[in-house]
């Protein structure tokens, strides 16, 4: 009974949403106030039958109803009860439709709180955002209906959740992935509205800016959590792997930059404007994208997942009809919102361009290295594949090339400003972070590596203008404590998600630099040296989980002490050791899938990274991987630190400030500049 | 000329400068680092070069899988039921490796007509299988259903 109630609640939500996409926006043309202010009703009302709906499902997932196909198929009785809920989305149908309720989040949430914002310009945006959720309601309800059942044949139990995603990490990834993929429809709603406004200023710009500025951050942090994931539960200790399927998160958080920082011009100086609407397309383009490479299985990817190509279709032909719609509408209209104020070649302006050109041009680099092989294949050239090294290649000297600039960013002015200025303050702590450079890294780790010295010097280059920039605002105001407090969210946001960006660019180099790596063959009493430390295979043992039996391999970490004989055991001489690490080679009961789980010694400056391969020969020994890892934390700190900048500039007071007085002006304002439209 | 004018005109010719250096910069990283999927009976019958990096991906044959007693080699054979292609892989195998499940492993091909590969993936799922596998296993089976 209760699937049958998800099912119709979303057949409601369909009906609901389609009425959004409708009425509303012919209300916005023809001038209509109650059509209009139909649509933050609508939008809760598309809100609410999607909770049901996906209540519904978490529940016949809680319940163990294997009567419901996707139940049978990616659950189990013996599942503990938190991955049974997160089980939810680890899979197509779903996952599709936790998709479709963050979408009506996010539309209740505009609904919600932009009471300030003028009528029309609601109505349009909800419009817009009502007709994606169609698009994608539909897709769930016709080509993958999460609540199909297996009647009258119930399974007596189900297939059980693929072992991967029994993982705290993974109950969070997918929906912080989605609230940042699916996020950026807000900023393509607001930037179609205002296209079919023909009216886009620094008004548009301040209330499109947070909502971008928040799904970036869930982008962001998201993102960070998949990398973690990859690391610690796919058992080979890498990061970032260059996946189809991490490209195409990857995209739009690129593209997303590029937007976030090119409204930033938009609301303070009205520039940039129809480039910045072409942006938010382009974003929100790479986010169907990104779920179309995902959910159709046309790409081979370490985390492709059964799929069905026929889905595929319907998503391309939605991507092409909300890409081509759109790119149509911004054709004809981009002429009437075209800014005309200038700005000289050294101001804050360019060095934001730099920033737009540089993340557009990584965002296109990374799209043609992912779509390449479907390109190949289309045109008969056969099947290729491209590797890491190809993205490493194009990806980090773009990346090195936005440093320099990004530097110079909080320190430059807005207009005008001089080359004079930028020396005088930067040229002192140039220097030293030159010098820095040189020195830290031998510091650090014998030798001189030319590639963490730059890693050294573009961060440190960052944290010096960061530095400068706000010695200059403590000068302005009396006190410390009183220039802190001054200081607005969205500084304090940069500020983060800039220092964010520094850590990042260390803890990548550092890592790919220094890491040592070893598969080995090892039985119980073993021991092997890695960069200063002795791994101990203690020994091994049975474990009981609560739906799998797994087989550990016990070690003791020690500082090495090269005085002594390498084969005597610390363990024997009861030393205190660095760590202890039991690595987990899990048999699942109900698919009888196995898996590894890594054990890892997290730290500061270094991870230790034990996993097991798999038995070899007979005396009982095992494949053995032992990984070094310094600063990898860094990596994942500092994107936590972006994301959590992103967040607090979104709370910056000036957005929450009521938008405009006069909501039924602009009702008239706008109309005219429909009827002009229409006469032309 | 008018300098809003001028200032485009940096702007562009920055641009469309920088963009060819991306374009340059992403083709050469290209060339070295595409692998191209041959089915066994592709390698088999020479169509496979080697001493370049290349994907031979199909079924591991039953009873191939061989671990070597003092060091973490293994050799195991894939085939696309046509033919069948010999691999040498030194490292932990995925989890999901097993015989007469579907794998790609890339690497290059030596004069003996052996695979060594340098990275070997298996499917992450009980369903899935990587597309160009089931292509070339659907394309054996096809072959040899009409003679």
């Amino acid at each position: 009974m209760i699937p049958e109630v998800g099912h119709l609640a979303l057949i409601f939500a369909l009906v609901m949403a389609l009425g959004l996409a409708l009425i509303p926006l012919w209300g916005s043309f023809r001038g209509h106030y109650a059509a209009m202010r139909l649509a933050p009703s609508l939008a809760l009302g598309v809100g609410v039958f999607c909770a049901i709906s996906f209540a519904c499902l978490a529940s016949a997932f809680v319940r163990d109803d294997f009567s419901v196909a996707v139940v049978a198929s990616n659950s189990n009785s013996l599942l503990p009860p938190v991955y049974k809920f997160s089980a939810l989305w680890g899979n197509h149908e779903g996952s599709l439709l936790l998709w479709v309720l963050i979408l009506s989040l996010w539309m209740a949430a505009v609904a919600s709180f932009s009471r300030g914002l003028p009528t029309i310009v609601l109505a349009r945006v909800l419009a817009v955002m009502g007709a994606i959720a169609v698009g994608f309601l539909s897709f769930s309800l016709f080509t993958s209906n999460p609540f199909a059942r297996l009647l009258p044949a119930v399974p007596a139990d189900g297939n059980d959740l693929n072992p991967l995603l029994q993982d705290p990490g993974l109950i969070v990834h997918p929906p912080l992935l989605y609230m940042g993929y699916v996020g950026f429809s807000v900023a393509f709603a607001f930037a179609v509205a205002a296209l079919l406004g023909g009216r886009l200023d620094a008004a548009w710009a301040r209330w499109s800016r947070p909502w971008t500025n928040v799904a970036w951050a869930f982008l962001s942090l998201g993102i960070m959590l998949g990398s973690w994931w990859a690391y610690y539960e796919l058992g080979w200790g890498g990061w970032w792997f260059w996946d189809p399927v991490e490209n195409a998160s990857f995209m739009p958080w690129l593209a997303g930059t590029a937007l976030l920082h090119s409204l930033a011009v938009t609301e303070k100086r009205g520039l940039f404007k129809s480039w910045t609407v072409l942006l938010a397309i382009f974003t929100f383009s790479l986010s169907l994208l990104g779920t179309f490479l995902v959910r159709s299985g046309v790409l081979t990817s370490v985390h492709a997942f059964a799929a069905d190509p026929a889905r595929g279709l319907f998503i391309l032909v939605f991507l092409a009809l909300v890409v081509g719609a759109s790119l149509t509408l911004y054709a004809l209209r981009a002429p009437a919102v075209r800014s005309r104020i200038g700005f000289s070649p050294v101001s804050r302006e360019t060095l934001l361009l730099v920033n737009n050109v540089v993340f557009l041009v990584t965002t296109l680099t990374v799209l043609f290295g992912t779509l390449f092989p479907l390109l190949m294949d289309a045109l008969g050239q056969g099947k290729y594949s491209v590797g890491a090294p190809y993205f490493n290649a194009v990806f980090v000297p773009l990346m090195a090339l936005l440093v320099p600039f990004m530097g110079l960013g909080p320190i430059s002015r807005w207009r005008d400003d001089s080359v004079h200025r930028w020396r005088s303050r930067l040229l002192i702590p140039g220097l030293l972070v030159v010098a820095l450079a040189l020195i830290l890294p031998r510091l650090s780790a014998p030798g001189f590596n030319l590639w963490m010295a730059l890693a050294v010097l573009l961060s440190a280059w960052l944290l010096a203008g960061l530095c400068v920039d706000f010695r200059e605002r403590r000068r302005n105001s009396p006190g410390l404590l009183r220039a802190l407090r001054r200081q607005p969210a969205s500084y304090w946001g940069m500020l983060l998600a800039h220092t964010g960006f520094a850590a990042t660019i260390l803890g990548a180099v550092a890592t790919s630099q220094y890491r040592i790596e070893r598969d080995l063959r090892m039985a119980p009493g073993d021991v092997a040296v890695l960069a200063g430390y002795r791994f101990e295979f203690v020994e091994t043992r049975r474990l009981h989980g609560p739906n799998y039996r797994a087989d550990g391999a016990y070690f003791r970490i020690y500082h090495d002490d090269k005085a002594r004989d390498s084969k005597a055991l610390n363990t024997a001489r009861g030393d205190k050791a660095v760590a202890e690490l039991l690595a987990e080679k899990r048999r699942y009961l109900a698919s009888g899938s196995v898996m590894t789980e890594a054990a890892i010694d997290a730290g500061v400056f270094r991870d230790l990274y034990v996993a097991m391969g798999e038995p070899v020969g007979t005396d009982g020994a095992w494949a053995i991987r032992l990984h070094y890892k310094p600063m990898v934390r860094w990596i994942w700190l500092g994107a936590l630190a972006m994301g959590i900048g992103g967040l607090v500039t979104a709370a910056d007071r000036r957005y929450r400030r009521p938008a405009r007085a006069g909501a039924s002006l602009d009702v008239r304002g706008d109309a005219r500049v429909n009827a002009r439209v229409a006469q032309a | 000329m008018h300098p809003l004018r001028r200032q485009r005109l940096w702007v562009v010719l920055s641009i469309v400068s920088f963009s060819s250096a991306a374009v340059g910069l992403a083709l050469y990283a290209l060339r070295g680092n595409i692998n191209l999927f041959y089915p066994p009976a592709d390698v088999a019958a020479g169509a496979a070069p080697r001493d370049t990096s290349i994907r031979v991906g199909g079924m591991v044959v039953d009873g191939s899988v061989r671990r070597a007693a003092d060091s973490l080699q293994v050799r195991f054979a894939v085939t696309d039921y046509r033919a069948s292609v010999e691999v040498v892989y030194e490292g932990i195998l995925p989890d999901l490796f097993a015989e007469g499940e579907g794998v790609v492993a890339s690497g290059r091909l030596g004069a003996d007509g052996v695979l060594r590969a340098h990275q070997v993936l298996a499917k992450h799922d009980e369903d899935y299988m990587p597309p160009e596998v089931a292509e070339a296993l659907e394309r054996s089976a096809d072959a040899r259903a009409l003679p």
